[in-house]
């Protein structure tokens, strides 16, 4: 190859660099926005939100996960049903379940509640607990009133 | 680039590359686990299970960390014919699936007490499940082009561009957790931010590093081996012809 042809013609190597950035641009567009149209059917769970605003038919298993409301869990007669409230910032869903709850079910954190809607009570079947991005020591200091409950809850 | 290109002299460098990542990698990656497993006080909510973070979170970048190597290898391999990228890429497979795979066991264990299950189906744990199946498509298939290269049928390219598809799961997974409301807690480091405490993000950071030192001195080790490979089956031919 002499130099002419070397300076009118693009080098093959740049030509495959496009080429594959291009296609791969393109490839990792649609991946992208394959994943993000699947935004709600991927969800693991409703939101309270979600669930007021449309109910799924009566009987259908879906999962709510929301945040455990504040002085909201109650323990019934029986000793192992509890009923609690699910909540978001626009919406309530009263929860109803009966077994054995998972160690990080407290008030104020996350939960996913696998179930079903019976009239207004969601009746769960399953309690997971959902974590939140915070790692915090037991002994901080500056602990707020929420997370001091947390450890009480924990500890007692 | 080029420089490294000849496979002698890649060799000569990776001969004290090795340890030099390897001695280190272990020395802080054992320490840092050390110091999460004696000296890291208990999480205010996990209590004592929030040790798993040191070994999970590192495994889940170098998994993660694995991919990219194989892409961007791959995709040198593919525009610029470097006769060594094509062997970076599968020397990273395998360190990556392992360190994938350690993910996936821990995140399961420390999922039983915390969540209260070992497996949920949801965005972030399915997508980190399939880069496991990604990694062994793509091994079974770095074999399978090896043999036929070896059986003279000439080098495949389909490797490479496996390598550069598979890519498309990576910011599926870093995304997981933000588009889809899932069970695994969104990101607690994100561009200069972090919400996890200094008493557990400085062990964290130290074992990332030292378990990152260890994958770059699995990936030379194995670099090193794939071209004796070669070497050897090279000079069998050449017997054979003889």
């Amino acid at each position: 190859m002499n130099t002419t042809t070397k300076s009118s013609m693009i080098k093959p190597k740049h030509q495959r660099l496009v080429l594959i950035v291009l296609a791969l641009v393109a490839l990792i567009g649609a991946g992208m926005l394959a994943a993000f149209a699947l935004s709600k059917q991927a969800a693991y769970f409703y939101l309270p939100s979600e669930l007021a605003a449309k109910p799924p038919e009566a009987g259908r298993a879906v999962r709510l996960g929301g945040m455990v409301e504040k002085g909201s869990i109650k323990t019934q007669a029986d000793g192992v049903t509890i009923n609690f409230i699910v909540r978001d910032d626009k919406a309530r869903v009263p929860v109803r379940f009966s077994g054995i709850t998972p160690d990080l079910f407290v008030e104020g954190s996350g939960v996913v509640a696998e179930g079903r809607m019976e009239g207004t009570t969601f009746v769960a079947d399953n309690l997971l607990a959902k974590h939140d991005e915070k790692y915090v020591p037991r002994e901080m200091k500056n602990m707020s009133t929420a997370e001091a409950k947390a450890v009480i809850a924990e500890t007692k | 680039m080029h420089g490294f290109a000849n496979p002698a002299r890649f060799l000569r460098m990776a001969r004290w590359l090795m340890p030099l990542m390897l001695v280190p990698g272990l020395i802080l990656a054992f320490g840092a686990l050390a110091w999460g497993l004696f000296m890291v006080p208990p999480d205010r909510l996990m209590g004592q299970t929030v040790r798993i973070l040191f070994i999970h979170v590192p495994s889940a970048w170098l998994g993660m960390a694995g991919w990219s190597t194989i892409a961007i290898a791959s995709l040198v391999e593919l525009v610029w014919r470097h006769p060594l990228a094509g062997i970076a890429a599968r020397a990273a497979a395998v360190p990556g699936a392992a360190f994938t795979a350690i993910c996936l066991a821990t995140g399961s264990i420390w999922a039983r007490p915390t969540w209260g299950t070992w497996w949920v189906w949801d965005g972030r744990l399915t997508s980190f499940l399939i880069l496991l199946f990604l990694y062994f498509g793509y091994i079974a298939l770095a074999g399978a082009a090896q043999r036929d290269a070896a059986a003279g049928e000439g080098a495949s390219r389909v490797t490479a561009i496996f390598g550069l598809v598979g890519a498309v799961n990576i910011p599926i997974i870093n995304r997981s957790v933000v588009w889809w409301n899932s069970l695994h807690q969104p990101p607690s480091i994100t561009a200069g931010k972090s919400s996890i405490d200094a008493a557990f993000l400085y062990p964290l950071l130290f074992a990332a590093v030292g378990f990152t030192l260890i994958f770059g001195g699995l990936v030379l080790a194995r670099m090193r081996m794939l071209l004796a490979d070669i070497q050897t089956e090279a000079r069998l031919r050449r017997k054979a012809m003889a």
